[in-house]
Parts: C-alpha cells; structure tokens; sequence
C-alpha cells in the first residue's frame, strides 16, 4: 500500500513525514546526506576528485594547458568550468547538447569561481602577454539524485586542491616554454566556497540537501555559497516561493555549520594522501 | 549621484506614464511605461528604467511561474519574450518590471505581482541601488532581487561578488522598501491607462 501512496500521491506522502519533522529517507530536515570525496583517482588528469552525497556522484576533472592571455588582462590565465549532465546519470536528459540544466549549473559554477577568488587568475599566468595556463574544469555528473550544485562545487575545490602545474621557464634564446615534469607545485588556493542547497515545501518548509524526488515536488530552491569567513559568493534563487527575511537568515546558520563539515572532510582527505 | 536619462519624451504615447523626480528617500533613478504598444501580441508593456543567456531566461520564468496562476489554464503556454532596447545597468530588474507589466496587460491571471531591485556595494561598503553600468562595474557586489508585492517576500535572487551576511540583509531591508516605490508605479500607470480608455 505505502508504495502504491507514494506512486499514486507523491505530495501527500511527503507531507506526512514533514509534519512528524523528517523525511522518507530517515534524515532530519537539516541533514545533509553521508558525503565522501575520493581525491586524484584519475592519473590522465593535473587534478581530479569524486564526489557522492548520498546517490548524486560527481566528477570532477581538471586538465592545465596553454594559451595566451587575453588582450585586457595580460598578467591574468583562465579557469573554464563545464558542467554535463549526461543521459546516464538520469532518465531525464537526453544525449545532444547541454540543456537547460547543464547550462544553468556551468553558469553557476563560473560565477562561484569568478565571485569567491578560489584561484587568484594572476597566479596562473606565466609570462604577461605571451603564455598563461588554462584549467579546464570539466564536472561530470554519473548519478542525478538531486543537490547537483552542492556535489559539483565541492567536487570542483577538492579537484582545484589536488591540481599540480609542473613548473615552466621561457627560454631566453628560443623564445619557446620549457616544462619542468619533475618540479610541481600545487595551486594556491585562497577561500574555500562550500554550497549549501534547500528546497522550499508548501512556500513555507525548508529543507535542505534535496534528494532528486523532493527537488521534482518542491516549489522553490535556494542555494548559498560561503566561505570560510562567511562571506557570501552567491545566492542563487531561481525564481519559485517568497522566502522571508528571518528564513533566509535560519539558512544562513545552516550554511555556515555545512561550510565547518565540509572543510574538515577535506581537510582529512587531503592530510590522508599527502605522504608519497 | 544623479544621472538624468529620460530622452524619449516626444515618443512617449498618451497612455505612457512616468514616475515623478526622484524624492527624498528613494534613490531610483527615473522610470516610465508604456503598455499595449505591438497589436499583435495578447499584452505588451515596455520598460524604461535609469542576456538571452540561458541562466537569465530561467531565472526569470521561475519568477514568472512562481506568481502565474498556472493551474487555471491548462493545456497552455504563455511565452515571455524581453526585447533589449537599451541597457543602461540593472537590467535583469528591467526585465522582471517589463516581464510583470506585460503579463497583467494580457490579463493573466496572477497571485502577486513581483519586481525587480538591483543593489551594489561599492568598495566601502556604501549601498546604491539601482546603479547605472558603471557604478555595476566598480561595485564590489551586485545583488539583484525580486520581491512579490503581498508580503514583498523574496521570490528571486542572482548576485555577483563577494558580501557578507549582514550586507545581504541590508541589501534585503532597502530593496523591500525601494519595491514600494514600483507597486505605486505600477497602480499609477495602469490607473492611467484605464481611466483614459
């Protein structure tokens, strides 16, 4: 019968659980999924990470190359995120060229790099005006279940963090680069944004880390990027339910506790790989 | 800083309206309206005020349906299209104020009506709303708003730069009280209109 409920009257069925103050899942309203991260499994990429909350996974690859700087900023590189959501993750896409979603998460993950600084651009140059490193970051989703932006912009910093550039010199004569492979430094990164999601229920209700499901019943979304000095990089409400001020302010709190989780996860992450 | 930028006075048709000096207290530039202007079209409205991208557009519909009593026209689509005259900063709260005016000059059926504010922090921290392309370029951070005219809760919000929590809830009170200035615009203009037909 539950089954048959839920099929038949998904809102319903949800609702129940929302008045007892949990989810079908077991979860509180404020908790977030169990989230893992696995750092530099790929060896073809400068820097890599895997990312699960709960059933969402995200990859996260990032590939250095050159290029010249652009003409308004010569002392300035590039960070080029691309975010794709294939038909594998989710009956919902389908193979051609990026959707609407697709499109909307890559926005969203430039404006998170452009907004917070995680990389300083000027780091990334390597001569002004001629040679300047391009990070193509490219976030694949293996498994939609909802709370993609979260999983993709964690899965972005701890990719960032994991990147090695090997060190290069112009050469005075030849005028050409000269790749060091063996001498490598890692990217100075300088904030840490974490997102944290929520989904509006009934234009009043809050709850946090949607699972695929209750993003499809509920009537807005809200998305906050903090940094570890809780500043704000973004707020990202499409549209959906009015949220009053003194919500807005509960998800802040929210955001901040998801932000001091999230960074000592990486933080035991990355100090469990650094002897090699 | 004021910037004059009404110029099409001669253009403007009767049933157009604008918004008087700026006042004490409000610090929106000049705005006016015009509505009914293409014949073809159900509703039609354009919006003055001091990105096809893909992000835009969706942030824009979510709003649009947000408020859109959907459930009494089935089977339906209404299409929004927001045709780029001028771009003179704050234009995606531009566009939320046209995409409103034309969606109650076609008479669809809605629950709130919703505009836009946009707000920027310049270095020091000093709020400016509505500021023109170049005060959006210097600024530290743009947040653009669009509150709902019943309880002018936030129904949408987009923002570029780095704030604190604190500003956003300064950013928040001063767009909640910049909003009442658009609601009596709007109930001026279409009172205007309607009085002279």
């Amino acid at each position: 019968f539950n089954t048959c409920f839920r099929t038949v009257e998904p809102l319903e069925y949800y609702r129940r659980f929302l008045k007892e103050n949990c989810r079908p899942d077991g979860r509180e309203l404020g908790e977030f999924r169990t989230t893992t991260v696995n750092i530099g499994s790929i060896s073809t990429a400068d820097g890599s990470a895997l990312v699960k909350l709960g059933n969402t996974t995200v990859i996260c690859g990032v590939k250095a190359e050159f290029a010249a700087p652009p003409t308004d900023a010569p002392d300035k590189g590039y960070v080029v995120p691309n975010v794709d959501l294939p038909p594998l993750c989710s009956s919902k896409f389908r193979s051609g060229p990026p959707g609407e979603e697709a499109q909307v998460a890559s926005q969203f993950i430039a404006d998170v790099i452009e907004n917070s600084q995680i990389i300083q651009k000027e780091d990334l140059c390597i001569s002004p005006g001629k040679l300047a490193w391009v990070l193509y970051c490219d976030l694949i989703c293996l498994d939609y279940d909802g709370n993609i932006l979260d999983a993709c912009t964690f899965a972005l910093l701890a990719a960032l963090k994991n990147v090695q550039l090997p060190e290069v010199t112009i050469n005075e004569e030849t005028a050409l680069a000269e790749v060091n492979l063996k001498k490598k430094n890692y990217l100075n990164i300088r904030t840490h944004p974490v997102a944290t999601s929520f989904a509006v229920f009934d234009d009043t209700l809050l709850i946090v880390d949607p699972t695929g499901e209750e993003e499809h019943l509920a009537t807005g979304t809200l998305t906050i990027v903090m940094d570890e000095e809780g500043k704000l990089c973004c707020l990202h409400k499409p549209g959906g339910s009015g949220l009053t001020g003194a919500k807005l302010q509960d998800c802040m709190s929210r955001a901040v506790t998801r932000h001091k989780e999230v960074k000592k996860l990486m933080d035991e992450v990355i100090k469990s790989m650094k002897p090699k | 800083m004021e910037v004059g930028m009404h110029t099409d006075s001669k253009s403007r048709a009767e049933t157009g309206a604008e918004s008087g000096p700026r006042g004490p207290g409000c610090s929106l530039r000049h705005f006016a309206c015009e509505q009914n202007l293409l014949s073809r079209p159900d509703g039609s409205a354009s919006f003055m005020q001091g990105v096809a991208e893909k992000s835009r557009e969706q942030l824009i519909r979510n709003t649009c349906e947000a408020v859109v009593l959907g459930a009494l026209h089935p089977r339906t689509s209404i299409t929004v299209v927001l045709q780029v005259i001028s771009d003179a900063g704050s234009l995606l709260a531009c566009c939320l104020n046209a995409a409103c005016m034309a969606l109650v000059d076609a008479g669809v059926p809605m629950r709130a009506l919703f505009c836009g504010v946009t707000c920027a922090l310049d270095a020091d921290g000093t709020l400016v709303l509505d500021p023109t392309a170049k005060q959006e370029k210097e600024a530290r951070a743009v947040l653009t708003f669009a509150l709902d005219s019943v309880e002018r809760k936030l129904l949408m919000s987009t923002t570029k730069g780095l704030y604190s929590d604190a500003e956003l809830q300064q950013c928040l009170a001063a767009a909640q009280t910049a909003s009442q200035h658009v609601f009596r615009f709007y109930r001026e203009s279409l009172q205007r209109r309607y009085s002279k037909s």
